[in-house]
């Protein structure tokens, strides 16, 4: 059994886990050409080496990065995304995304 | 005992030792007009074909490890063309044919074993897409029909009509589909292309890749340079790091691709059998041995190392097709690294560099095109880059255009 460890949940199971692809980062919808877009889609870093990857623990449905080796299998850290997205967010589609999250009350 | 085998035995002189199948590795020379990195089953067939078709026998053929010691050997031997797509089903259709007279082109047995195979489906959906394909296989000539679960226990009487809780609504039978054993196919084609002139060297493992204004003139490797007056790149799992070495991208992602095989047992499994639902297929070899395949690993991987999870899920599915196999014991299990395309066909032809061509992308389906990847790289090089047209869909640049060769369906799980 390999073990995982999850930001939220701590060490479990590799198998509670789905791999969700590398991070990569979205070219704009409007104005990236077709091969732009195309190269987003289906390309990623493919060579061995440290890989940045989107991976959810299922049953509490929590998606979190982990940087990892690709040909050791050894995962060097996980993070919850906000480390990642908080900085290199810019402030303005960050009041978007706000605006766009449904009322929980 | 005849007289001649007699006298044979006592003889210290072994003719093999004199001939042998293979040369003795020799010294790299400084240039050959073509070096194709990977000796695997598609480096050697593309040897094999430029040499006898097209008389371009100064070919090198350079390999880190051994003859087909990667990919070739850790496939799990199935032949087949019941694809979905025109384009596919055309270019596996023609693999197919090729195989069928391979032995006696070789003269050396490969084992090739015409035996059907049988894909079986659980869901409505599943039967929808089965149609398709058994017509689209019909119309380009192949044996492919729809057959209900009556003539499946005719044609397996030891399976399990309803594995996992999941009844068995109809299958899709491949008559054309085969076995063959995979080492022989490298075998044979490695000793036609050396007869006539081709130089296969083992553990010469490619370092770099030199490229001046836009051409490949050579290659670097562990026993020094050679030049190249063009490269082709057939090394299946490592594709996308050796054309990182050649200084360009590919759609590839590498996962690990798990199978096994159990002690051999008498003959009771005549055709291939696999279930989609399940993701894993099931075959018995001319030996006996039985030979399970299943889905690809959960995430990318650059290893073969096993996992359990993935080797107990496939045997909990192999025993809900097979309920006796539970008593039986595994001999081997084993791993290789596939290189993954989304849309489940290969790259092949023409790459951004002009003279270095691709032979790349065959994730879980490599083997049983080694016959037709052979003849038409061996046409794409000895026409200067021409490229043929069953090849033409399966280009690199298929991705920019979004003209991709959808086969994922006839795919996954059903090699």
């Amino acid at each position: 059994m390999k073990i995982l460890s999850c930001p939220l949940n701590g060490p479990r199971n590799i198998a509670e886990f789905i791999y969700g692809g590398q991070v990569k980062e979205m070219p704009d919808p409007v104005h990236a050409t077709d091969q732009q877009w195309a190269h987003y889609v289906f390309y990623e870093h493919s060579h061995i080496g440290v890989v940045r990857e989107w991976w959810m623990h299922a049953p509490s449905s929590y998606w979190f990065i982990a940087e990892r080796h690709n040909q050791s299998d050894e995962v060097l850290r996980t993070y919850d995304p906000s480390e990642l997205f908080a900085q290199s967010e810019p402030q303005q589609s960050k009041t978007e995304l706000t605006l766009d999250r449904p009322e929980v009350s | 005992m005849p007289f001649s085998l007699l006298k044979f035995g006592l003889n210290k002189d072994y003719p093999f030792e004199k001939s042998p199948d293979l040369p003795q590795p020799s010294a790299l020379k400084p240039a050959y007009d073509v070096v194709i990195i990977g000796g695997g089953g598609h480096g050697v067939a593309t040897a094999y074909y430029l040499a006898k078709y097209h008389g371009i026998t100064n070919v090198a053929v350079l390999d880190k490890a051994y003859l087909g010691g990667g990919n070739t050997a850790r496939n799990t031997a199935v032949i087949r063309s019941n694809y979905l797509t025109p384009q596919g089903v055309r270019f596996y259709s023609e693999s197919v044919r090729l195989f069928e007279r391979l032995s006696n082109e070789f003269d050396f047995n490969i084992m090739y074993s015409q035996r059907g195979q049988l894909t079986l489906a659980h869901t409505d959906a599943t039967v929808r897409a089965f149609r398709q394909r058994a017509e689209v296989n019909k119309h380009f000539g192949g044996r492919t029909e729809l057959i209900d679960p009556v003539d499946i226990r005719e044609l397996v009487p030891t399976l399990n009509l309803s594995p996992a809780g999941l009844p068995v609504l109809a299958g899709l039978w491949h008559q054309d589909g085969a076995t063959a054993r995979h080492d022989a196919v490298a075998w044979g084609y490695a000793k036609g292309a050396t007869q006539r002139g081709v130089e296969l060297h083992q553990l010469t493992e490619v370092t770099g890749i030199d490229v001046e204004a836009g051409r490949v003139t050579g290659v670097q490797t562990n026993r020094g340079r050679v030049s190249a007056g063009c490269v082709v790149q057939a090394v299946a799992g490592h594709s996308a790091e050796l054309a990182q070495l050649a200084g360009f991208q590919m759609p590839i992602v590498a996962y690990p691709l798990q199978a096994m095989v159990t002690q051999p047992v008498k003959p009771f499994l005549n055709p291939l059998v696999s279930s989609s639902a399940l993701h894993c297929y099931v075959q018995q070899t001319s030996r006996g041995e039985i030979v399970f395949g299943g889905g690809s690993d959960p995430y990318p991987l650059y290893g073969t190392r096993s996992t359990l999870d993935l080797k107990e899920s496939l045997m909990a599915s192999a025993v809900e097709m097979f309920p006796f196999m539970s008593e039986m014991r595994l001999m081997r299990q084993w791993a290789g690294i596939t290189d993954m395309t989304s849309d489940y066909s290969p790259i092949m032809g023409l790459s951004p560099i002009e003279n270095y061509y691709l032979d790349a992308g065959w994730g879980t389906w490599g083997f049983k095109a080694t016959p037709i990847s052979g003849v038409t790289m061996a046409q794409l090089i000895a026409s200067g880059g021409k490229v043929p047209e069953l090849i033409a869909p399966f280009s690199l640049d298929r991705f920019d255009a979004f003209r991709q060769v959808n086969e994922m369906g006839a795919t996954a799980a059903s090699h």
